[in-house]
């Protein structure tokens, strides 16, 4: 197996994008990811599109191939990969296998979703269909009732408390505003949205425990990245980052069906394969891309990756340990939480932050210092699909 | 433009005592305050340049709320509309938000329109929950008539009170008109309603001295956000 790395990296700010198709955001990622490598019109030889909806969402299926027509790419092999919102991160291991085995050079691999087309009921029910259809959805469920339910259990059994969540929401909120490519660029604070008698009002309860501010957003977006043989890399245009480890573990389908609904054994596989496959221990990690769709997931996973003991991670959160400057900062790009979730991106756009960590190309008040190993953590379903992968900056 | 006094007391609606709204500050996400209080007819000029800008932006409607705003605005400052009134919201003096409704008959209010300027901080909802608290507790009237053009409107209004549907026609057109109930507004009241009063001194000097208003890319910007370019 050849060791890969990522030479090119490109991101379209998330948010709401109205007057962009799904195919015009990954076409606009994909260019700024090939204009990154310096391959400029040069073709790649295969692409992997990391998307979950547009078959639900826009009425249009195979996206890939769509893709490869849209960026004159013809004849390179395209594969659309659908995995829940671990879709981009199941998109990134396609593309890595594919360069690692040797059986193609210059793979392009791109996550987008277009979910504002809809309301937001409707990209809630979207998002639901991967629950069980007789066991969960049947019943209504959503993932911000799993979620909440989670959470409650998670409190129960570990003593997070609302504090912790609020914590991690400003953390992710605050670096939102400093990510131009985020979703949500605005700070919000204690006493607005916990303290003050009107935050029953600015932050109401959508799924109790769970509040407004404890979701991500309903985003449009898209990123991708090219991958390449470590080995082939000749005068590298920025410092090359290679992807040193990844993991991916199932779980099962329904919440109900675990021994204990509090342990995201997926997520501790995954991460614990992507760890060892680099080398490194959890503590070798200088900065971390979580998947916080809700802010109890970015605590429970910083658990569960091994950062903290178990019912330490909302007490870390609140002790600053996970902000920028912290010990082991989680989620410097705003996480999912303020850079947005367009599921099918998420998971490319975990990597592509990490990249530019590592690449140390981050405007101060964003870049920690001297990072060189990053991890990203892409959860699917309610933790029943997760991928972890671990990159590391190449010493020249 | 030549005023036939004569005629005007023709023209001109008679008015429903209108007792004032008493303000309040409201501590929004981000930790500012926003200073919610009844504008006055020499107010609606400086109103009406935030709101011009709105009249472009096609997203979640605004166009056409803020087109019916401006000529509402201009029908209560030209005194030809019966018991309007307008409240608005205020962030360290520049202008957020804008409500207005009006007294249908003493028991009966009509809710206009609800714009907010500044997004993501739930002003609207904000601003809309002191409007149906001026009809219900300080005007005293039994129920508001209300109709929403935006599906965000309907969110709000219609779901999160949530209002009663009828089959009263709403002065604005559109789709029959929701009913909040003093029995629904009291029950929403706890979770929807909020703000302190007396507002700070300072606050209020702030947000009465001047109107301010941000520049037109601005308030687009705010409105329809970077990425709506």
């Amino acid at each position: 197996m050849r060791d890969v790395a990522v030479i090119g990296v490109g991101m379209i700010p998330f948010g709401r994008r109205d007057e962009d198709s799904l195919m015009e955001m990954l076409a606009y990622a994909s260019l700024k990811a090939l204009d990154d490598a310096g391959l400029g019109d040069k073709s790649v030889d295969a692409v992997y599109v990391g998307n979950m909806g547009s078959g639900m969402l826009q009425h249009q299926s195979a996206i890939a191939s769509s893709l490869v027509d849209r960026l004159s790419l013809l004849p390179a092999p395209a594969d659309t990969v659908e995995n829940g919102p671990a879709s981009g991160g199941s998109a990134v291991k396609n593309g890595l296998l594919a360069v690692a085995s040797g059986y193609y050079d210059t793979v392009l691999v791109v996550g987008g979703e277009k979910m504002r087309e809809v309301t937001g009921w409707r990209a809630t029910d979207f998002v639901a269909t991967m629950t069980h259809p007789l066991a969960e959805y049947v019943y209504g469920i959503t993932l911000p009732g799993m979620a909440g339910m989670f959470t409650r259990l998670y409190m129960e059994k570990y003593g997070v408390t609302r504090e912790h969540l609020v914590a991690v929401s400003i953390k992710n909120q605050e670096m939102g505003g400093r990510n131009p490519y985020a979703h949500v660029e605005m700070a919000i604070t204690k006493e607005g949205i916990f303290d003050d008698p009107a935050a029953v009002v600015n932050n109401p309860v959508i799924a109790d425990p769970l509040h407004l501010y404890d979701a991500c957003p309903v985003s449009d977006g898209a990123a991708a990245l090219i991958l390449f043989p470590l080995e082939k890399i000749k005068n590298p245009v920025k410092p090359p980052v290679v992807i040193a480890g990844f993991g991916q573990a199932t779980d099962t389908h329904t919440l109900q069906e675990r021994e204990d609904p509090t342990d995201l054994k997926a997520v501790t596989l995954a991460a614990q394969q992507a760890l060892e496959m680099a080398k490194l221990k959890p503590s070798d990690i200088h900065v971390a891309e979580l998947h916080d769709a809700f802010t109890i997931l970015e605590i429970a996973e910083s658990e569960h990756i091994g950062f903290f003991k178990k019912g330490e991670g909302g007490k870390a959160a609140l002790a600053g340990k996970t902000a920028f400057g912290g010990t082991i900062p989680i989620n410097l790009s705003g996480g999912l939480k303020a850079r947005g979730h367009p599921v099918g991106a998420t998971g490319v756009a975990q990597v592509v932050d990490i990249v530019f960590q590592l690449r140390h190309e981050l405007p101060k008040d964003r870049q920690v210092k001297n990072a060189q190993n990053g991890l990203t953590v892409n959860f699917g379903g309610f933790g029943n699909n997760v991928l972890s992968f671990v990159l590391r900056r190449v010493q020249q | 433009m030549p005023i036939d006094m004569e005629l005007e007391v023709v023209l001109r609606p008679t008015q429903y005592p209108m007792p004032p709204y008493p303000p309040k500050v409201i501590t929004l996400a981000n930790g500012k305050k926003m200073v919610v209080r009844q504008a006055t007819r020499e107010d609606v000029p400086a109103i009406l340049k935030s709101v011009h800008p709105c009249l472009f932006i096609e997203r979640d409607y605004y166009d056409i709320v803020s087109a019916r705003l401006y000529g509402e605005l201009l029908a209560w400052y030209r005194y030809r509309v019966k018991s309007e009134y307008v409240l608005m919201g205020q962030v360290d003096g520049f202008l957020v938000g804008i409500v207005n409704g009006r007294m249908e008959n003493e028991k009966v209010g009509m809710s206009y329109h609800t714009l907010a300027i500044d997004r993501g901080l739930r002003i609207g909802s904000h601003l809309f929950a002191a409007k149906m608290e001026y009809h219900l507790e300080y005007l005293g009237q039994e129920e508001v008539l209300i109709v929403a053009e935006s599906p965000i409107g309907f969110r709000r209004w219609m779901i999160e009170y949530p209002l009663a549907p009828t089959k009263i026609p709403h002065e604005l057109g559109g789709g029959d008109s929701y009913l909040l109930t003093r029995e629904i507004y009291f029950n929403a009241k706890p979770r929807l309603v909020v703000g302190e009063r007396p507002v700070p001194q300072d606050l209020f000097d702030e947000a009465a001295a001047e109107i301010k208003f941000a520049d037109d890319d601005t308030i687009r910007e705010r409105i329809a956000g970077l990425k709506g370019r």
